[in-house]
């Protein structure tokens, strides 16, 4: 896992769950293209966060061989439906499912950022407590602000909380009720979104009030 | 490629040249580090050990009892049934593939009905064949080189029979063009006087697609 | 590969249409359902990238990049209208 900051000179600005298209050109022409979600808020430095893929052609470069000074042509910001903006006044849920982390936590930091009070409550599957991204950032109580994680696949000893796959129930257990106008965000691979998704219309949240993003299975695209 | 009203943007089908003064990457070489035996590597392709799966659209689920398999000849038709289609005479093949999306995959098993023992049954004059799908995936080629043991309809990968995402139960291999060719989720073969482009051929994808003369697009 | 979403084609929209595309309003020609771009299911990997509707899987829009010309087929909405 690695964080990277660009400096972009005339950066337009962007807003909080917006993403970037990176593209890699080798010597010979060849090229490869990724979207990261950038992970920081509007106002810091643009930042994305990639994770390495063993069999991964773009992350192993970006986390192992990309050096301070080095160029990169990237294309953003990128995105309007799934965004954030403090002037939205709905109570927040936002579902992550691994890396579907990264743009909720540059809203989380929007918020943080723009004085925001909207309550929010954050709900984040991830396999393992190592795996979780931001845990010190995310661990830090926060005014309004609610972290839920469920460990999918391993759980310390001493763990408490939810040990499995969101599913209606948890789900259930965690969301605002729907009749408290919340807006959701749920963004994390596709099986994971679908499930979140649908789960929450069952419950009630109205469909327009659920927003999507799906990564690939291997938690990028 | 005229879609039939388009509100604000007020235009047709766009086409957006990318001209681009692009700069390296310093230090990037992307997935190809094995060229392999060159000889068995067409121009512009890396060897991968993957099986790469990629689709157009959801994993059709035909019940094998359902499925059947047909060969079109005008307002003839020869069908097999999935039993039908088992009794026939099958072989065992090893052969190379290669993907337009440029990764080539040596040494593939495969077992499947030799596409001639299929048209046997069949009296014809045909030059082309458009070959159809689930999920309305077609594919043409000539005529030869589906026959003379160039083509098969294969059940079965790596002893296994064929996975749904790979085409299953049964696709059609033809290795020696790109393996957009080799259709997945094959349900029969249309018997055709004349060419007609097929799904990506119809996109801008050659008509023929010979990877060793790298035709990956129309006028390669 | 799992399919994606039309978050996936933001920057690919945005470089054909010249503007954010991803909360434009797809109508499907097929059957006539209306959702915003992001929502719809996309499919990146294939030797093109294909755009299907959510509600009835009818392809919406097909892209390809034939020797860096994008092209792009959008016959299979009967509406596209962005807001920006």
């Amino acid at each position: 896992m690695r964080t990277i900051v660009f400096d972009i000179p005339a950066w337009p600005g962007h807003r909080a769950g917006q993403h970037l298209d990176v593209r890699l050109t080798a010597e010979d022409g060849y090229r490869a293209e990724r979207e990261y979600s950038i992970a920081s808020a509007p106002g810091e430095p643009v930042a994305i966060t990639v994770e390495r893929l063993d069999d991964g052609e773009v992350s192993p470069y970006l986390t192992e061989e990309l050096r301070q000074g080095d160029e990169i042509e990237l294309r953003g910001p990128i995105g309007g439906y799934f965004v954030w903006d403090p002037e939205d006044e709905s109570p927040l849920l936002l579902v992550a499912g691994g890396s579907g982390i990264v743009p909720l936590r540059a809203m989380l930091r929007h918020r943080r950022g723009s004085g925001s009070e909207v309550p929010v409550r954050l709900l984040y599957s991830s396999r393992t407590l190592a795996e979780v991204i931001y845990r010190a950032e995310l661990d830090e109580p926060v005014d309004g602000v609610e972290v839920v994680y469920t460990l999918t696949r391993e759980q310390p000893p001493d763990w408490s909380g939810y040990a499995r796959r969101v599913d209606d129930e948890l789900l259930g257990e965690v969301a605002w009720p729907a009749g408290e106008g919340a807006l959701a965000f749920v963004c994390g691979p596709t099986s994971f979104v679908e499930t979140v998704a649908s789960g929450l219309v069952e419950l009630g949240y109205p469909p327009p009030r659920v927003k999507t993003e799906r990564f690939g299975a291997t938690g990028g695209r | 490629m005229i879609p039939t009203t388009l509100t604000s943007a007020g235009r047709t089908s766009s086409r957006v040249t990318s001209s681009s003064v692009s700069f390296v990457s310093r230090g990037f070489r992307g997935r190809r580090d094995t060229e392999g035996d060159l000889t068995r590597v067409p121009p512009g392709q890396h060897v991968t050990e993957d099986f790469p799966v990629l689709s157009a659209g959801p994993t059709p689920h035909t019940p094998l009892d359902e499925w059947t398999f047909s060969i079109v000849n005008g307002d003839e038709r020869e069908t097999w049934t999935w039993d039908e289609f088992r009794a026939l005479p099958s072989e065992t093949v090893t052969v190379d593939i290669h993907c337009v999306t440029r990764w080539s995959k040596l040494d593939t098993t495969w077992e499947g009905v030799s596409i001639d023992t299929l048209l046997e049954q069949v009296e014809h004059e045909a030059a082309y064949v458009l070959a159809f799908c689930d999920g309305g995936y077609t594919t043409n080629l000539p005529l030869e080189d589906v026959s003379d043991g160039k083509a098969w309809v294969a059940f079965a990968y790596d002893g296994e029979p064929l996975d749904p995402e790979h085409g299953g139960p049964a696709r059609l291999l033809v290795p020696h063009l790109y393996f957009w060719k080799s259709a997945k989720w094959v349900r029969g073969l249309m018997l055709r006087d004349t060419d007609e482009p097929g799904f990506w051929e119809t996109y801008g994808y050659h008509s023929y697609g010979d990877p060793w003369r790298e035709q990956r697009y129309a006028g390669d | 590969m799992e399919a994606l979403d039309g978050n996936a084609i933001g920057g690919l929209l945005h470089e054909v249409f010249g503007a954010e595309m991803t909360t434009a309003m797809g109508v499907c020609a097929d059957c006539g359902a209306a959702g915003p771009v992001a929502e719809l299911v996309v499919y990146l990997q294939a030797p093109g990238t294909i755009v299907r509707c959510r509600s009835c899987s009818s392809i919406l829009m097909v892209m390809v990049d034939v020797r860096g010309t994008r092209c792009i087929d959008l016959r299979g909405l009967a509406e596209l209208e962005s807001d920006s």
